[in-house]
Order: structure tokens, then C-alpha cells, then sequence
């Protein structure tokens, strides 16, 4: 036998004894998730422990090493691990923006010190971490960014305010940008520190979206003390962190297009009914959806096939300056197919009958999907500039 | 299979773009027009073509070919499009021996595939009747005399129509239009009585030709595969074709839009590049991303077909119908950003977007091919 077979068969089994039943049912939408930290939202007494025994194993983070509290898994046997936890349907034991995002920064640019300090937290669940990027008058233009760092000797003293920081309300820690130096260009002077959101000064307060849920706040920092320690690379170099942090979002985001379950398509022949020629009676949005459907297939096709070309080493990585914003302009052409396939039931907002108005919820959370971590515009203009070379205006 | 090139393929198709580049360009395409002659190709290019082994590059060796397979000659099929080089490549290599090969005997794939892999012999599908592609609706018919069949009807939109020594007409011996049973595939040569081949002018100056079959006889011999049963080794062959004129769209669309991105970096308004505004940079943006998933869309197909995939319908008309849309908006697109100088003859941009509606047309359009896509989606 291999050693990826047994591998495996070694997988499976610890999977079968360790993952409670309650973990093999897939998440009611983002809010069923478990995201850990020091007051961890549980929902389900399971989350917890099925998230503890991943992280006993580091399989929380299977290809970060095992000294930072990963798995120390190969490529390999990353993918048998996530084959074998699909084969049982085993729920993700731990969603983290310290997974997804603060993680692959700190392995690329943090020193030793700060790995061990910090990305032990991230793997166990331990500590939740949120993102302080945008700014009242920051958001497309994110490097104009204001709130200021004064140097105070061992640490920083931070004024200013964040928006749209994801959970800060939830989360213990949070990555920020902060800008330490006014005099040279927007994208100098800016630093990448870490510090910890007890502390005093800080404040935030939840924005109330159109879809009725609170996942963004406004985040205010009034003299908040962030130790030097937790700067991240050099002082005034943090814009080319934040260039590489936000590539780990974009990835995560542009995932949304890629859509699960029945196909819309199914789904309308079962609300609308189809002809005696098997077709949706309403030619129309049969157009738009086979449109959307043929678009899905392709775009899945290109994610595949870019990864097939990173693995081989060929390509530029050009195509991928796309999955941002394809992906997620597909996931809003699914959400408002959903409603119009649907009709009544889908605008439901409360109550049983309408699940929750989860349709419609989900239809308005959509819309931001375009807008955060660098609107499709801002994805456009990458591409003309930085893929196909066209001048500045 | 991983979604890349191997090393082979990647030769094949540097040295598919260089000779293409050098012996049929769009200029050459300009000159067959303008010389008005009946052929539509070159016959050397097709001669040289056929010397680098490109007739038999989808043929299995055992019948003369390389056996490199359809991922092989659709990367030739994609330099092809980038440089509208006019050949039987498509006629007689990707239609007829493949419908050949599905369909025919033993002997009947012994005595034609190897002369279609030299180069010799030229071969075309007749097979649309109406100004839509629509296989079933066929109305021409091949009744069994004795030891012959005798066939009658018209058939259009005939590739390399003059050029071809040999026809495979569909023609019912049973059923009636609309059946799926009953079509049959006869060869005809091209000399045969009763058989009148015309020259047809299309939009993208190739050799399109109309034939009409007034009782046309051929021997019983010449049926490929069984009576009445063509429809099934016909519509692979239809898929093939299609992936196949996919990856001709996805050269033409690229080089339609990477001409149009250098104009734009040339042309000066206002002072300025015109590709410095943004109202033409995020459209030209749009269409990257739309070019980059058309080319997934046309390598995953083409690997379908070596991969023996039992049942390509739906890929194949998902690469078709999503190869329509990019090369109609990208050919679109490359007249408007063009500007004046698009609308010129003296200028090549005008030859994409003719050589474009004409793929796009053949064997089923975006139109087809998206409702067809539907109907296998369950929907």
C-alpha cells in the first residue's frame, strides 16, 4: 500500500470516530459557521469539540506547518483530507479571517517571533481576528488611508476610524492599516501592526445592511496603544502586505460564484413548469438562466484549468486577475435568478413560510459581494492596466 | 486530466502559429478574394500543410495519421483563426474523416483515411438543407435500386464544395424529417452524373459551394455504416465539429482583440491614447475575462473527444455556444474601437468579424447551440 493510501484509510478512520453527527450536516448559510475566539458563538456544543480534536491534529490548518499549529501536510495529502471529510459531508471545522487571511501574511512577511506568537491562536480557534482596511473616505482609493500611528517609543498610539470591518465586534484582534508616515507618496507610510481590540480606546458599532444582517461595523480608535512587536515587516512598507492580504480575500470572495445544490434551471422547471418539449415555459428567463449556467460551467472550467497551469508551472497568472470580479458578478446574476425563478415565495423577508426570508436575504448580501475587498471597477481596472497594459488617463 | 498543454502540444502549436504567420495570413486570404479563383485555398499551403502531417493529425496511425488526436488539431484549428488561413483543414480533416472514422468499415477507413492523412484526397459533409442548421430536418432522399442508391435533393452550405472529390450526403432511407432514424451517410464522388456542384460567394471569402443530387446513383458499397443508422456517429461527428470551430473562434476572437488592444494604445484623441479612458478600458477588460474562460471552455472540450468521452453533447455545445458569444462581441467590438478605419476594406480588422459570423453559423450558431445546452440541462 502507498503511503497516500494509507493515508487515507488512516484519514477515514479518525474521521469516523472523531466527527460528531451533528458536524456531517452542512452549515445553515455563514452564521452557522464556527469562527472561535476568546467568547466563541456557539450555536451547537459540537462545533466546539469537533473544531478542538481538527485543531488537536492541526487539521484546522493541514498545510501550515505543525511548529505554527498546522497539520504539516503535503498538497496531497491536503486534498485527501478534504475528500475524506466531503465523503462524510464533515462540516469545516473552524472558518477564520486568521485562516484566510491574517494567516498566509504572517508566514510570508511576519518574523519568527510573531509566527509562534500568534498563528498557534489562529489554527486553535482561539483567538478571532478582524480586518481594519477601509476607511470613511478609503475605499477604493484604500491607500489614501488617514488613521494615524505616532510613534511612542515601544509602541504606536492610533487615531482614528475604520468602516466596513468585518465582525469587529466579534473579534479579539485585529490587523490594521495605519499610516506612520504623511510626507512621500499615499502608498508610503503606510504600516501593516496587529493589536488587540480590548483594548481601551477602541470602539465599534454595527452597520445594519439592506439584508437586515449587522456583519460590518464602523471601528473607532481613540489613543489605542499598539505594541511595536506586532508591527508586521518594516515600518511604511505595509501597502505591499496589504496588496498580498487582499489577492487572499479576493480568492475567498470570487469562491462565492461558484454555486452548490440544484442548478437554477431545475429549480424553475419546478416553479414555472416546463413545455411538452421539456423546456421552461418562460422562454426569456430560460435564455438568461442557460446563459448563467453555460457562464458557471466555463468559469469553473478556468479555475480548474489555472490551477492545472500554476501546478505545471506554465501561465502568467493573468487569468486569475479575473476571478474576482467574474466570480462574483456571477453570484449576483444567481441571486436575482433565484428571484425571478421563484417568484413570491423567494421576496419572503420573515417567517417560517419563507425560511426566514433567506432568498431575499442572501439576493441583498449579494450585492456587497461586488463592492468589498475592490469593487468589479476596481477588478477592471487592474486588468486594463496591469494585464493589458493601457495607459493612465 | 490536468487542464495544460504537455510539451508536445506546445511545439505543435509554436510551430502551427510561425508557418501560419508566414503562408496564410489575412493578407493571402485578401489575394485568393480579390483573384476571384474557384478553389477558395491555396493548393502548395494546403500541400505543405499536409507535408508537416496536419491532414492526418486526429487520424489514428493505424490509417496513416499521427494519432495526435483533437487536441492536436484544435491548437492548430486556434492559429487557424488567428490568422483566417483558408484550407481543407476543416472540410475534409475535422468534418469528413471523422465522420469516416465513425461510421465506416474497416476497408472503407483503409482506403480513404490514409489518402485524406496524405493529403490527397479532399472530403466534405453535405448535410444542411434549410438557412438553419437543423440535422434531423432532412428532406433528401437515397432509395436502394438493386445494387445501387439513387439520390436526390440539395444540400447547401457545402465546405471546400468545389475543391472536394468526395461528398458524405446525408439523405433519408427512412423516416421522415425530423427523425432521428432512417438518416444515411453515402459517399459520392464528385464526378458522378446527376451531381451539379456550385460555387456559392459568402461573406468570408471561403469556398462554400450548393450541391444538387438529381438522381444521382452510387453503388450500395458506398453507404458508410448501416442503412437508416448514421444519426448517432453524425451527431459525434457534429459535436467534434463544432469543439473543433470553437477553437478556430478562440484564435480569431484573441487576435481580433489583441489588434484592438494595440490600436488602442496607438491611436491618439484628445491628445491622448485612446486607451487611456476608461470607457473603452473596462469594456476591453470585460472581454479579457470573457477570452480567458473561452479558452478553458475550448481545452477542457477538446479533451473530452481523446478522452473517449461517451456523450460530448453537452460540452460540445457549451464550447460552441459560449465560443459565439465572445467572437461575436469580441469581433464586434474590435469595429467600434476601431473606429473609422474598422469600416475600411483596406484595413484587415472587416475579414474577423466576416470569417467569424460564418464559423459561428456553421453547424449550429450561439442561438443552437445555448438552447440545446438548456434542453441537456434539464431545462
Amino acid at each position: 500500500m502507498s503511503d497516500l493510501e494509507q493515508f487515507r484509510q488512516e484519514t477515514r478512520a479518525w474521521l469516523e470516530q472523531n466527527c460528531p453527527a451533528s458536524m456531517r450536516t452542512p452549515a445553515k448559510g455563514f452564521d452557522d459557521l464556527y469562527n472561535g475566539g476568546r467568547n466563541p458563538e456557539i450555536d451547537h456544543p459540537d462545533q466546539k469539540i469537533w473544531c478542538d480534536r481538527m485543531a488537536a491534529r492541526g487539521w484546522t490548518v493541514p498545510h501550515w506547518p505543525r511548529e505554527y499549529g498546522g497539520g504539516g501536510l503535503d498538497k496531497e495529502e491536503v486534498k485527501i483530507l478534504r475528500q475524506e471529510m466531503a465523503r462524510i459531508d464533515a462540516r469545516s471545522p473552524l472558518d477564520s479571517f486568521g485562516i484566510s487571511m491574517l494567516g498566509p501574511a504572517l508566514l510570508h512577511f511576519g518574523s519568527e517571533a510573531q509566527k509562534l506568537d500568534h498563528l498557534p491562536k489562529i489554527a486553535r480557534g482561539e483567538i478571532r481576528w478582524c480586518q481594519g482596511y477601509s476607511e470613511p473616505n478609503a475605499g477604493s482609493d484604500l491607500a489614501s488611508l488617514a488613521t494615524k500611528a505616532e510613534d511612542k517609543g515601544d509602541h504606536y498610539l492610533i487615531n482614528g476610524q475604520k468602516i466596513w470591518t468585518s465582525y469587529a465586534d466579534k473579534a479579539d484582534w485585529i490587523f490594521c492599516l495605519v499610516r506612520t508616515d504623511n510626507s512621500g507618496s499615499k502608498h508610503e507610510g503606510i504600516s501593516f501592526v496587529l493589536f488587540d481590540m480590548a483594548s481601551p480606546g477602541v470602539t465599534t458599532r454595527p452597520i445594519r445592511l439592506i439584508s437586515g444582517s449587522s456583519p460590518f461595523c464602523e471601528t473607532f480608535f481613540d489613543n489605542v496603544k499598539a505594541y511595536k512587536t506586532n508591527l508586521i515587516g518594516e515600518e511604511g512598507k505595509g501597502w505591499a502586505i496589504a496588496k498580498y492580504l487582499l489577492t487572499h480575500e479576493r480568492e475567498m470572495i470570487s469562491s462565492f460564484g461558484a454555486a452548490p445544490g440544484k442548478s437554477v434551471g431545475q429549480m424553475a422547471v419546478e416553479a414555472m413548469g416546463a413545455d411538452a418539449t421539456g423546456r421552461l415555459a418562460n422562454g426569456v428567463l430560460r435564455q438568461a438562466i442557460a446563459q448563467y449556467q453555460l457562464d458557471t460551467l466555463v468559469f469553473g472550467a478556468t479555475m480548474a484549468r489555472v490551477g492545472d497551469e500554476a501546478k505545471a508551472g506554465q501561465g502568467l497568472g493573468a487569468a486569475s486577475s479575473i476571478f474576482k470580479y467574474y466570480g462574483t458578478e456571477l453570484n449576483k446574476r444567481r441571486n436575482e435568478l433565484n428571484l425571478a425563478a421563484l417568484g413570491e415565495p423567494a421576496l419572503g423577508w420573515d417567517g417560517d413560510e419563507y425560511c426566514g426570508g433567506v432568498v431575499s436575504r442572501d439576493w441583498l448580501r449579494s450585492k456587497g459581494n461586488s463592492i468589498e475587498g475592490g469593487t468589479s471597477e476596481v477588478q477592471l481596472n487592474i486588468i486594463a492596466k496591469r494585464v493589458l497594459g493601457l495607459p493612465d488617463a | 486530466m490536468a487542464l495544460v498543454l504537455n510539451e508536445e502540444q506546445v511545439m505543435l502549436k509554436e510551430s502551427a502559429a510561425g508557418f501560419l504567420a508566414e503562408k496564410a495570413t489575412v493578407a493571402q486570404l485578401r489575394a485568393l478574394r480579390d483573384s476571384g479563383g474557384e478553389q477558395g485555398f491555396a493548393s502548395e499551403v494546403w500541400a505543405e500543410m499536409a507535408g508537416m502531417g496536419w491532414a492526418g493529425i486526429a487520424i489514428p496511425e493505424e490509417f496513416g495519421g499521427l494519432g495526435y488526436g483533437y487536441t492536436g488539431l484544435g491548437l492548430v484549428l486556434e492559429q487557424v483563426g488567428r490568422n483566417l488561413s483558408a484550407s481543407p483543414l476543416e472540410s475534409t480533416v475535422l468534418v469528413a474523416a471523422t465522420l469516416v472514422a465513425q461510421l465506416g468499415s474497416t476497408e472503407q477507413k483503409q482506403r480513404l483515411l490514409p489518402a485524406i492523412a496524405a493529403g490527397e484526397l479532399l472530403a466534405s459533409l453535405a448535410l444542411q438543407e434549410g438557412g438553419h442548421h437543423a440535422p434531423l430536418q432532412v428532406e433528401a432522399s437515397a432509395k436502394r435500386d438493386g445494387d445501387s442508391y439513387v439520390i436526390n435533393g440539395s444540400k447547401r452550405l457545402v465546405l471546400d464544395a468545389g475543391a472536394a472529390q468526395v461528398f458524405v450526403v446525408i439523405a433519408r432511407t427512412g423516416g421522415n424529417a425530423g427523425d432521428e432514424h432512417g438518416l444515411s451517410a453515402l459517399l459520392v464522388d464528385a464526378g458522378t452524373a446527376g451531381l451539379s456542384v456550385e460555387r456559392r460567394s459568402m461573406v468570408d471569402s471561403r469556398a462554400m459551394g450548393a450541391i444538387v443530387l438529381d438522381n444521382v446513383r452510387v453503388p450500395a458499397a458506398n453507404l458508410l455504416g448501416a442503412e437508416g443508422g448514421a444519426w448517432e456517429g453524425l451527431s459525434r461527428t457534429l459535436d467534434i465539429a463544432n469543439i473543433g470551430l470553437a477553437a478556430e473562434l478562440l484564435g480569431l476572437s484573441v487576435e481580433a482583440f489583441e489588434r484592438t488592444v494595440a490600436y488602442l494604445k496607438e491611436r491618439k484623441q484628445f491628445g491622448v491614447a485612446i486607451g487611456s479612458f476608461q470607457g473603452l478600458q473596462h469594456r476591453a477588460a470585460e472581454l479579457f475575462a470573457e477570452l480567458e474562460l473561452a479558452r478553458s471552455i475550448v481545452l477542457q472540450s477538446l479533451q473530452a473527444i481523446d478522452a473517449g468521452e461517451q456523450d460530448l453533447s453537452l460540452v460540445a455545445s457549451a464550447a460552441k455556444a459560449k465560443l459565439c458569444e465572445v467572437a461575436q462581441r469580441a469581433s464586434n467590438e474590435a469595429i467600434q474601437m476601431h473606429g473609422g478605419i474598422g469600416m475600411t476594406d483596406e484595413y484587415e480588422i472587416g475579414f474577423f468579424i466576416k470569417r467569424a459570423r460564418v464559423a459561428q453559423h456553421t453547424f449550429g450558431d450561439y442561438n443552437y447551440h445555448l438552447d440545446r445546452f438548456a434542453l441537456l440541462s434539464g431545462f
